[in-house]
């Protein structure tokens, strides 16, 4: 099977149509950046906290919104969190200029506007002393069993082991099979022995809610990070520079220096035109991009150098057509094939891994795009400009391979 | 012409079987669960998977420098007194800002020579001493190395004493250890935790426990009233301190600035239960050093009130009567069981040097975990098997080979993992998945070279040849931008984030040997079967 026979697109003849294709996705991502959502960063860099709440039902966020703000949580924005169905919501609490010993009241703000001013069965059993199940911890819900002792067991080892055994049997149950959530006390029957879940009907609740996931990350440390970030950024680009100087010729690796600037710019851009938040994991998903997208650009380079050594008479626009025209399967084909796991992970990879598969999914498309479109045509600009200025008009063959 | 393989072929088998006994280790049984136990004992997984909690916490090392400079000023006030040198104070001018300056006011300028005998030796060495024209003040600046030293001891004990909190709670397979991030941080990381509040309560917990004697009336209402009472400013050797939540009665008190007994003067502690109230409590024992100092205070100060201070909080005041030599006991507030294991087990440990500033949190639920395994295992699933699909459709026999290639490697990169013990973390299982795409490259680079090739009229055998030649330099490069960037990500990523660098480099380095040397070797089995010219599948 191929899907490309021989093909002889003239490239370099659609030069002005790739500008103007670069010129307007990279300008309307800097205007984005510049203008209107700026660039998203997520409570990693920003500081502040966010905590991940998944819900029983579906969560009624105008009514969440009055209870952070009866809390004493102004303007804490509560949104939804991946696909509706998933019934999670997140609430951020943008940095407390305060101090960084004042990190963990938001937390402590938030949870309780969602257990008392929230849920409904929070509201009824506050103060009674009852369990909330949803969100109790295995230690505290074995301890509980050990006092209640509903198997009449006494004290001493055997209970001990007897009851961390069940309250684990019940934990596992909610937050390995049912993602935090008991839809009712009735559904442990096969789970917990029936005395166990006797006491459990009487003396606990189910809030109908389940913290997954909590960020508290202080001004400082969201400070250090942005820093790390940029840099590793930008040695990143200096290391492909320094290699590909080294393995080609200095201008090959401005080239395709280039042309990875041009990837994560419009890459960025896509985050910022897309308000998406760009979290670590982000950043990790970039910098494998600048890694990755100079593989195709590598592949042509290589090829275009095989082909300056064996015919120097060819006009160089003729024999970088021939060289992309002569890789182009290949090139399609690798960044296919890498495509098509990342949009695998993008569709089924979850909502934790979504920022990251959408910087490579954009990445990858654009990195492909820009080895043709980019790189390779500003070879012959440098070799056209070189000749204007009287220079040797030979594009340097590079060291041998 | 025949190639002889024997010899790579066994090497390929033996790294195999080498591998996959790196995932599986050896299985304690031939069931399928054995078998599980032993792989998710050889694969750990990253907090993000298991679920726990990250911490970096600042250790204010500031607070060390204080407090030493604290007991040395209280022990220049000493020796001066012993040796009849009379002075108004000893102080620190500047506490907050200069915790390392100690000034002595008033000295008799005639007598210099004998202050400086008093403060020559260890004084001399860990300070700077100046004096001023008339020889009436005193300066003591702490020398840069002595608080450097003062804070690499601080933050190296905090660490040492939050790991035994940690370990004393039952947290398995912690890491507590210093975050070059920052200067004087500690990263903590809590797997399969909780119970998270009251982790945090035990590891941030100073527990110093220092007992003071309590100077005037009290308690005052409120600072501002104490403030009144005596006269708008507190003496510099005392302090006014609160109450701790739940003691009765609450208020301030003025207490005298040095503690009778300090933090490092608690031998041991242990809980028990009040004979009057059943209530539980909290003994403590002093060292023999501290037990002899304070059986001296307590019979000379028979009858006046002593505050026990935790955390600069009063849980306590009692009137002394008689002598003490060693032994005390906190109760007050509205302690549980709960409470008072933990405060036994805080003492019992040692008090924290400095306090700890919580700088960052990340805490996953294990439901979070959970469901995350799940969707990266389905995403790796889904993606490989496109992957394999589509080289089994596009390059037919071909493909055979590229899949076996691909299967060989994703088993030595997780063989890899096993044997290093690295962490799997969600952005780890991206990298499997990204080496999964990535690695399938080279075979396409090899492949596409040898059908052109054969277009160009080579032979099977040539073409092939020809194919790997070519296409090695490009798969190298591409390779080495790759794991650099790859690297740059390992050198300043953090947790999740350094786990997909590793298993992305580790997958790729592994493509080098399964894509080129493996897939050769099966191409060359092929040939060998092959009559010379016989066309083969590609």
């Amino acid at each position: 099977m191929e899907f490309f026979g021989q093909p002889k697109v003239d490239w370099l003849g659609k030069k002005w149509y790739f500008l103007a294709f670069s010129l307007i996705f990279s300008v309307s991502g800097v205007l984005s950046l510049l203008f209107w959502h700026h660039l998203p960063l997520d409570v990693d860099f920003t500081g502040g906290t966010v905590v991940q709440v998944k819900f029983a039902q579906k969560p009624d966020i105008g009514r969440l919104r009055d209870a952070a703000q009866k809390a004493g949580l102004k303007d804490a924005p509560v949104v939804a969190y991946g696909a509706a169905a998933n019934d999670e919501v997140i609430i951020t609490l943008p940095e407390r200029k305060s101090g960084e010993s004042q990190l963990d009241a938001g937390r402590a703000a938030i949870v309780s506007a969602l257990t008392t001013g929230y849920s409904e069965t929070g509201k009824a059993n506050a103060g009674t002393g009852k369990l909330d199940l949803d969100n109790v911890s295995s230690n505290a819900l074995a301890d509980w069993l050990e006092q209640k002792d509903p198997e009449h067991m006494g004290l001493g080892d055997n209970a001990t082991v007897r009851y961390t055994q069940q309250a684990g049997a019940i934990i596992d149950y909610r937050d390995h099979d049912h993602s935090g959530i008991i839809a009712s006390i009735n559904n442990l029957a096969g789970v917990a022995d029936a005395a166990v879940l006797n006491e459990l009907k009487q003396g606990a609740y189910l809030s109908g809610f389940s913290i997954r996931n909590v960020e508290i990350v202080g001004p400082q440390v969201g400070e250090q990070l942005r820093h790390q970030a940029l840099a590793a950024t930008l040695y990143s680009l200096a290391g492909m520079l320094i290699y590909l100087w080294f393995r080609f010729e200095l201008i090959y690796g401005v080239a395709a220096v280039v042309a990875v600037f041009h990837d994560t710019i419009i890459t960025v851009g896509a985050f910022s035109l897309f308000n998406r938040e760009i979290s670590l994991t982000v950043i990790a998903a970039i910098l494998t991009l600048i890694g990755y997208s100079m593989n195709d650009t590598i592949v042509v380079f290589d090829r275009i150098r095989e082909n300056l050594r064996m015919n120097r008479r060819e006009p160089l626009a003729d024999l970088v057509n021939r060289s992309i025209n002569q890789t182009l399967s290949r090139t399609v084909l690798t960044s296919g094939l890498t495509f098509l796991t990342v949009l695998s992970l993008y569709i089924f990879g979850g909502e934790v891994l979504r920022g990251f598969s959408f910087a490579l999914v954009i990445g990858i498309l654009i990195g492909t795009y820009s080895s043709i479109a980019v790189a390779a045509p500003m070879l012959v600009a440098y070799q056209d400009w070189r000749s204007r200025r009287g220079k040797s008009a030979a594009l340097p063959v590079g060291r041998r391979s | 012409m025949r190639k002889n393989l024997t010899q790579k072929t066994i090497l390929i088998v033996a790294i195999l079987a080498v591998c996959v006994l790196g995932i599986t280790g050896i299985p304690s049984g031939f069931s399928v669960s054995a078998l599980k136990q032993s792989i998710l004992s050889r694969i750990q997984l990253g907090l993000d998977l298991k679920g726990g909690t990250h911490l970096v916490l600042q250790v204010m090392v500031n607070e060390a420098v204080g407090t030493t400079t604290d007991s040395d000023a209280e022990h220049i006030k000493e020796a001066l007194q012993q040796n009849g040198i009379k002075f108004t104070s000893v102080l620190k001018p500047d506490a907050k800002n200069h915790p390392e300056v100690i000034q002595i006011n008033g000295a008799p300028p005639d007598r210099s020579s004998d202050i400086n005998g008093v403060l020559s030796g260890q004084y001399a060495q860990e300070y700077d001493i100046a004096t001023n024209a008339n020889g009436t003040t005193w300066t003591l600046t702490m020398k840069p190395s002595a608080i450097a030293d003062i804070k690499t001891r601080a933050l190296q004990q905090s660490i040492e004493v939050i790991r035994q909190r940690v370990d004393s709670l039952g947290v398995t397979e912690p890491v507590v250890q210093e975050y070059n991030l920052g200067s004087d941080q500690i990263l903590v990381e809590l797997p399969g935790i909780d119970d998270f509040s009251r982790v945090r309560s035990v590891i941030q917990s100073t527990a110093r426990l220092e007992l003071h004697l309590v100077l005037g009336g009290g308690p005052y209402t409120s600072e501002q009233d104490a403030l009144n009472q005596l006269g708008g400013s507190v003496p510099y050797d005392a302090k006014l301190v609160q109450t701790a939540p739940g003691v009765n009665p609450s208020g301030w008190y003025e207490i005298r600035g040095a503690a009778e007994v300090g933090g490092t003067d608690i031998r041991s502690a242990r809980v028990s239960t009040n004979s009057n109230t059943n209530q539980p409590e909290v003994d403590f024992y002093l060292t023999t050093a501290a037990g002899d100092h304070f059986a001296q205070f307590t019979s000379a100060n028979k009858g006046k009130p002593l505050a026990v201070v935790l955390d600069n909080k009063i849980q306590e005041v009692a009137n002394i009567e008689g002598q003490i030599r060693d032994q005390g006991e906190i109760s007050g507030g509205s302690m549980t069981m709960q409470d008072a294991t933990d405060l036994a087990m805080l003492l019992n440990t040692g008090s924290l040097p400095a306090s700890l500033h919580y700088l960052q949190e990340s805490t996953i639920g294990p439901s979070l975990g959970a469901d995350s395994i799940r969707q990266g295992v389905m995403a790796a699933v889904v993606g490989m098997l496109a992957v394999l699909i589509f080289m089994l459709v596009y390059y037919k026999g071909a493909g055979i080979n590229a899949d076996l290639a691909l299967i060989l490697n994703l088993v030595i990169l997780l063989g890899f993992m096993g044997y290093t013990g690295s962490v799997l973390t969600l952005p780890g299982i991206a990298g499997v998945i990204l080496t999964v795409g990535m690695g399938v490259d080279s075979n396409v680079l090899i492949f596409e070279r040898i059908r052109e090739e054969l277009r160009a009229g080579k032979s099977p055998a040539a073409a092939v040849d020809q194919g790997f030649a070519h296409a090695w330099t490009t798969i190298l490069d591409t390779h080495v931008t790759t794991v650099v960037s790859a690297a740059i990500l390992f050198l300043f990523g953090t947790g999740p984030v350094k786990g997909f660098a590793v298993t992305l480099t580790a997958g790729l380095c592994a493509n080098l040997f399964t894509a080129v040397f493996v897939s050769r070797v099966i191409f060359d089995a092929h040939l060998n079967k092959k009559l010379r010219g016989e066309p083969i599948s590609i």
